[in-house]
């Protein structure tokens, strides 16, 4: 289907990181094209988190490299010889990639409009009419028209997270980062943040999601990568990495989740 | 639909508990009352017409506005902003400037501040007697190059400023910045880190991260103890005498009591005028505390009724945009 000459959005190379000697990614290799949803499965523990932190620099790699759009994260190649960046150059890396945390992290001082509204004009200078337009247009987009005014503390934990959402988007980044996006949520909530995601991938957006909503997966992704213990053990389209996996590893986490979603 | 009420029990009208202990203590507190109004009416010496005449005097209104009331804002200007300053500099990944915010605290909260005052005020000028704002060894670089000008572009006579105001809400600031940076730290250690983190992840520069999004969530914890600080600084600018600064409230006062030996009434006088700021600042720092409270104390469980009234009311009851 997609044209194998063009480079992908992410490209992460034999990704190594560490924390206090523990290693917690042990190589991790993947690419993601442009207009890709690739969900992240694996155990708890197993450096999902830690793999979509490294991405966009909010934890430094000890090995391997990541590219994203062709740039190479957190660093200079000069000839060879890596320079680290500087924080206003990682800075401006971050802003064409959007991320999306399990505990929403909104601004809890500002309403959700401010929340929307704070990026695009700290970072990007926009003008003030202009990105207003732009945030209540994306806060429709996402069904909370009418809690523009609303501090994060009055809004449920469904509403907060599909904010987070509009706010990562008014910086119109190349890549979502989703980190379970859900799973501090109320089962009856997991729904509307679900479908937002849902149209988000419908949209064209590259995403990288982890996640432990099998459905979604299903349905959304056209890859899925399991990982465990720091490396990738399996990946492909969901029906043979969900259906029909090759490792037992694999096998026996679906079925652990399978027994979960029973109860 | 209505069933049998009258089985149901109905509105609650149930005796409170008795508190003997409350009346003993109103009987104990009136007493000790009437004895104090007695003695203030019986004792010629108290003389409260004449402490209010002394707390309306030129010099001591002088000494309130210029020594307690601008010392206290300009002092504490200094300690907040400095402070703020010092205690991010704590928390800064440069070793180097958490060594130097380190050996700024433990230096200022060594030193008493009367002793500090005395210093500025009378050692300093001992040491320096002028105070040259020019280029780093300019003088010496001057001399070596055989330069006419040394560098040198403003001049301070240090005996001169040494015993201003000015120069006291400066001892008095740089003192309270060493209290400051502790309390401005606690605050901005008390935001969670996933604040920082999903400011940086819009690609915020980690200065725009502190302005917009940490200070103003730690302001909610650093705002109650700079009120303290700020109450405790009014009574400090007492020791502005240490440079000397004879415009301060209490040594006015002092002198109208050492002048007409009417001591104690002076210093009621004074008195009065402490509890009269401290009281208005009381009221402020509630105001601030409210202020800065916004979209905090609920937690997305909880209901926000109440709190939603109270936003309306502070934005004029505003729904839409
Ligand atoms: N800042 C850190 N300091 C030390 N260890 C860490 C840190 N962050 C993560 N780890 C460790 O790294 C390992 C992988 O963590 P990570 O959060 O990436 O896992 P995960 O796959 O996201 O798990 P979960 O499904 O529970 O979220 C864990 O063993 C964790 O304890
Ligand atoms: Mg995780």
């Amino acid at each position: 289907m997609a044209n194998e000459t063009t480079q992908p959005l992410v490209h992460a190379v034999n990704v190594t990181k560490a924390f206090h000697g523990n290693e917690v990614l042990k190589g991790i290799d993947m690419d993601v094209r442009k207009g890709e949803v690739v969900c992240l499965l694996g155990p708890s523990g197993s450096g999902k988190t830690t793999f979509l932190r490294c991405i966009n620099q909010l934890e430094t790699i000890d090995g391997g490299r990541i590219w994203v759009d062709g740039d190479l994260m957190g660093f200079d190649d000069r000839g060879g010889t890596l320079h680290h960046l500087t924080d206003k150059q990682v800075a401006a890396q971050r802003r064409d990639i959007g991320m999306v945390f399990q505990r929403f992290n909104l601004f809890p001082h500002m309403t959700a409009l401010q929340n929307v509204m704070e990026a695009p004009i700290q970072v990007k200078g926009g003008r003030k009419s202009q990105v207003k337009e732009r945030a209540l247009e994306l806060l429709g987009s996402v069904g909370l028209a009418d809690k523009c005014t609303a501090y994060p503390a009055q809004l449920s934990g469904g509403q907060q997270q599909r904010v987070a959402i509009a706010r990562a988007l008014a910086m119109e980044p190349k890549l979502m980062l989703f980190d379970e996006p859900t799973s501090a949520l109320d089962p009856e909530l997991v729904g509307e943040v679900l479908r937002v995601m849902r149209d988000l991938a419908k949209g064209g957006m590259t995403m990288i999601v982890v996640t432990h909503e099998m459905g979604f997966a299903r349905d959304v992704a056209d890859r899925v990568v399991f990982m465990d213990g720091g490396v990738v053990v399996e990946q492909g389209p969901p029906s043979e990495v969900i259906d029909n996996p090759e490792h037992q590893r694999t096998r026996t986490f679906l079925s652990r989740m399978r027994q979960e979603e029973q109860h | 639909m209505s069933e049998d009420t009258q089985d149901r029990p109905g509105r609650i009208s149930a005796r409170p508990v008795p508190h003997p202990g409350r009346w003993v203590a109103v009987a104990v507190i009136a007493v000790l009352l009437a004895m104090m109004v007695s003695s203030f009416v019986t004792n010629p010496r108290w003389d409260f017409p004449f402490a209010l005449r002394v707390m309306n005097f030129n010099p001591v209104l002088r000494g309130l506005m210029f020594g307690t009331i601008i010392g206290t804002i300009g002092s504490m200007v200094i300690g907040v902003v400095v402070g703020v300053v010092i205690g991010i500099m704590r928390l800064s990944t440069n070793p180097v400037l958490r060594g130097v915010s380190f050996v700024y605290t433990w230096f200022f909260r060594a030193i008493p501040r009367y002793v500090l005052l005395t210093i500025l005020g009378t050692g300093l000028g001992y040491l320096y007697s002028t105070f040259d704002i020019g280029a780093p060894f300019g003088k010496q670089i001057a001399h070596a190059l055989g330069l006419s000008s040394d560098l040198t572009f403003l001049t301070l006579d240090v005996n001169q400023f040494s015993s201003t105001l000015a120069m006291g809400v400066i001892g008095l600031g740089l003192s309270e910045a060493a209290y400051m940076a502790e309390i401005a730290r606690s605050g901005i250690q008390s935001v969670d880190v996933g604040q920082r983190e999903a400011a940086q992840a819009l690609g915020m520069s980690s200065g725009k991260t502190m302005r917009r999004v940490v200070l103003p969530q730690a302001m909610r914890v650093i705002i109650p103890p700079t009120g303290n600080e700020t109450i405790a600084m009014v009574k400090d600018t007492s020791l502005l005498i240490a440079l000397p600064v004879n415009t301060e409230l209490f040594y006015q006062v002092s002198v109208i009591g050492s002048r007409t030996l009417k001591i104690m009434p002076t210093y009621v006088a004074a008195t009065a005028w402490y509890l009269i700021v401290c009281s208005v600042l009381m009221v402020g720092q509630s105001f601030l505390e409210k202020r800065f409270g916004r979209g905090f104390g609920v937690t997305s469980s909880s209901g926000p009724g109440a709190f939603k009234a109270r936003m309306l009311a502070l934005r004029g009851g505003g729904g839409g945009l």
